[in-house]
């Protein structure tokens, strides 16, 4: 990249990534010479400003009761495929090569356009009249989403991808249980290099996903796991996500040894990082539990909270509890080239199943609080685009 | 119109002297500690020191340790910030964007790429420490560099971006990444202390070329839990003249006012200057072309 901008000498000068970018599938040019990806979720493109930028690196955190994580990850994957990117997939399952066959299928946009259609006429009668300029906003997002519907597809859960999306070369499984870090991270390398050598610079996108980075049967974080067992006893979610880092949890002088473990997994993040900064991709991990000190590395964090149908309390606070699958907070998005950040409307959503295939996420609605039962609940956010209305109506 | 950033130049010391028509540039042998958190980003106030280093009035040299971003990243950020500062009160000068490309040409930019480079690995025990001790050899050659090509009254400041980094790099041994930290703190008083008796026969006016060496860093704050932190962060905010905090509001973000700022100033030892200990506290708003900062509730 550095060689590419030192020519130009003026300040006011044509994004040339800008032209071709346009007409590579899967590629949108964004704002400051960006270039975004779609992450397979149209929601969370729109939510993102236009997906995942190129050169970042997503973390997911995995909620510890419901693989939703994998929802995310098939998505996204399933989305690199379609557009037919060169993608990395490393799992601490014995053959990776099984989960392609549980990637969901793109919705056709035939299929899509009653959706829609159905979508509209049903917040037409749903929405009170004060909302009816939010519902206008919400349409303008609707629009811009068809029009765009090659950059990023609406997958059907129910149904497995097509086969003529999984014959591309580019795809390595790669399993994560014999391997060590050092080793990993060269295929990494080697992955990206391969690609942007064989497909110019801008040509096609990398995708590469890496699923429960520090799972327990890894050969590489056998002492980690013992040290994830103390550290369940810690209370989670004490403020924020700032769980206290593993190697400080140990009573005793465990610490020691797991500070190297550590330590080596975020070396590997950073030059991961670097890696992928470097080639135009985009890889995304996702990590049982966040240390807060990964975050600094991080482009885009997104943390998947622990849900469990029996939370009463939430299901009180919230109107549309029942249909909810989970819910998705965005902690960190980092901006590639500008120093102004992104605000999001809200940083913690709902997953909800549409029509039982296709995942949709929208704000938090809170339900109206009765004054005598006290506060209203910390994480959830603005309900602008308010479509359901409470139990408690006026 | 740019009241805004003003605001932010007089808390870190930096000050337009708009009768002596010079201004100072970032203050010499200065070590200015930059913490955010994860809500809110800091990378603001390094593109300012980066600006308001290379802008007209200043003609210090600049070396940017970068190991998060690479360069086409600050030279976009760079080319839209707006300078503004006056010669006289009726006569001021706008200086539009920073290139950061002519000024690494113009040898005034030094710009050292670590997003790509491993730090060696080494097995347990024994961590060396070889990749920081390059590392620092070739800050320390680029000083050298500066110095003797453009005399020893230059002003360097070399910014680490971002700390937090180095100690991974340094496997996170507190000892190594401290001892680096060290090591640039004897850099920039090495380069400084030779200045300091400059400055003070510069007389009443104080002259932008003969500055010290200063050291700009940022680091993250909540990445520590609560005893760990006591060694890596205390001891930086003992080293650090200028302690710079961006927090988010404590209400949540919002659209116009994007975090807080609280800068403690523990007096620059200059003696045009008072050096009292200062701590601003403003709130800020960023925009593509600056930062804007505000007192609380004063925006309208």
């Amino acid at each position: 990249m550095a060689t590419t901008t030192r020519p130009r000498t003026s300040s006011f000068s044509r994004n040339p990534l800008a032209g071709p970018t346009s007409q590579v599938p899967g590629l949108k040019p964004g704002p400051n010479g960006s270039v975004f990806i779609s992450s397979g979720i149209p929601d969370l493109d729109r939510i993102l400003g236009g997906g995942f930028c190129l050169g970042s690196l997503v973390m997911v955190m995995e909620d510890p009761e419901a693989p939703h994580h994998m929802l995310l990850l098939r998505n996204f994957m399933a989305q690199g495929l379609v557009h037919n990117q060169p993608l990395l997939y490393a799992s601490p399952a014995k053959d990776p090569k099984g989960f392609l066959g549980t990637l969901p299928n793109p919705i056709s946009s035939k299929d899509e356009k009653p959706r829609d259609h159905a979508a509209e006429q049903d917040k037409g009668l749903r929405i009170a009249w004060q909302y009816k300029k939010y519902f206008g906003e919400n349409q303008q997002g609707h629009d811009s989403r068809d029009a765009k519907h090659e950059y990023c597809n609406d997958f059907d859960l129910r149904k497995p991808l097509e086969r003529q999306f999984l014959g591309g070369k580019n795809i390595i499984c790669v399993s994560t249980i014999d391997l060590t870090l050092e080793t990993f991270r060269e295929r990494c390398r080697t992955f990206l290099a391969q690609n942007s050598r064989n497909n110019g610079v801008m040509a096609c996108a990398s995708r590469i996903a890496i699923q429960s980075f520090c799972a327990p049967q890894c050969g590489y974080f056998d002492k980690h796991s013992e040290a994830s067992k103390k550290s369940s006893l810690v209370p989670q979610f004490v403020k924020f996500i700032q769980l206290l880092p593993l190697r400080y949890l140990g009573v005793d002088h465990l610490g020691l040894l797991l500070s190297f473990q550590d330590w080596d997994m975020l070396a590997f993040i950073k030059s991961l990082k670097g890696i992928v900064q470097s080639s135009n991709s985009v890889a995304i991990i996702t990590l049982k539990q966040f240390q807060a000190c990964e975050h600094f590395l991080l482009s885009i964090c997104i943390a998947l909270p622990l849900t469990s149908n029996e939370d009463k309390e939430l299901a009180k606070l919230l109107t549309g509890y029942q249909e909810m699958v989970g819910l998705l907070s965005i902690h960190k998005v980092a901006r590639i080239n500008t120093q102004v950040p992104l605000v999001l409307e809200a940083s913690t959503f709902s997953i909800k199943l549409h029509k039982r295939r296709s995942l949709v996420l929208e704000c938090l609605n809170q339900a109206p609080i009765d004054g005598s039962t006290g506060a209203s609940y910390g994480t959830s956010g603005s309900c602008s685009g308010s479509t359901k209305q409470g139990a408690l109506d006026f | 119109m740019d009241r805004s950033s003003q605001l932010l130049d007089e808390a870190l010391g930096i000050v337009d002297d708009t009768s002596s028509m010079v201004s100072s540039s970032f203050p010499s042998s200065s070590v200015v500690l930059i913490e955010d958190c994860v809500e809110t980003s800091g990378a603001f106030v390094i593109h300012h020191i980066l600006k308001r280093s290379l802008s007209p009035p200043s003609s210090a040299a600049v070396v940017l340790v970068s190991l998060s971003h690479p360069f086409s990243h600050y030279d976009r950020i760079l080319r839209k910030l707006v300078h503004t500062f006056a010669l006289s009160l009726s006569f001021v000068l706008f200086s539009q964007g920073c290139n950061l490309a002519a000024h690494r040409d113009n040898r005034r930019f030094f710009f050292c790429d670590m997003l790509m480079v491993d730090f060696p690995r080494q097995g347990q025990g024994n961590v060396s420490k070889g990749g920081l001790i390059e590392l620092y050899a070739k800050i320390q050659k680029v000083v050298e560099d500066i110095s003797s090509s453009f005399g020893s009254g230059k002003c360097i400041t070399i910014i680490l971006d971002d700390f937090s980094l180095i100690e991974v790099a340094a496997n996170g041994s507190l000892n190594h990444s401290l001892d680096f930290l060290r090591y640039c703190y004897a850099l920039t008083s090495e380069f400084g202390l030779g200045l300091l008796v400059h400055t003070s026969c510069g007389g009443v006016y104080p002259l932008p070329s003969i500055q010290g060496c200063s050291l700009v860093i940022l680091h993250h704050e909540d990445i520590y839990s609560a005893e760990e932190s006591a060694a890596l962060i205390l001891q930086m905010e003992y080293l650090a003249d200028v302690v710079i905090k961006a927090e988010p509001l404590a209400t949540g973000l919002a659209a116009d006012v994007h975090g807080q700022l609280t800068v403690l100033n523990k007096g620059i030892h200059d003696q045009l200057r008072s050096s009292k200990s200062k701590v601003h506290n403003f709130h800020f708003k960023l925009r593509e072309n600056g930062v804007e900062c505000f007192y609380p509730g004063t925006q309208a």
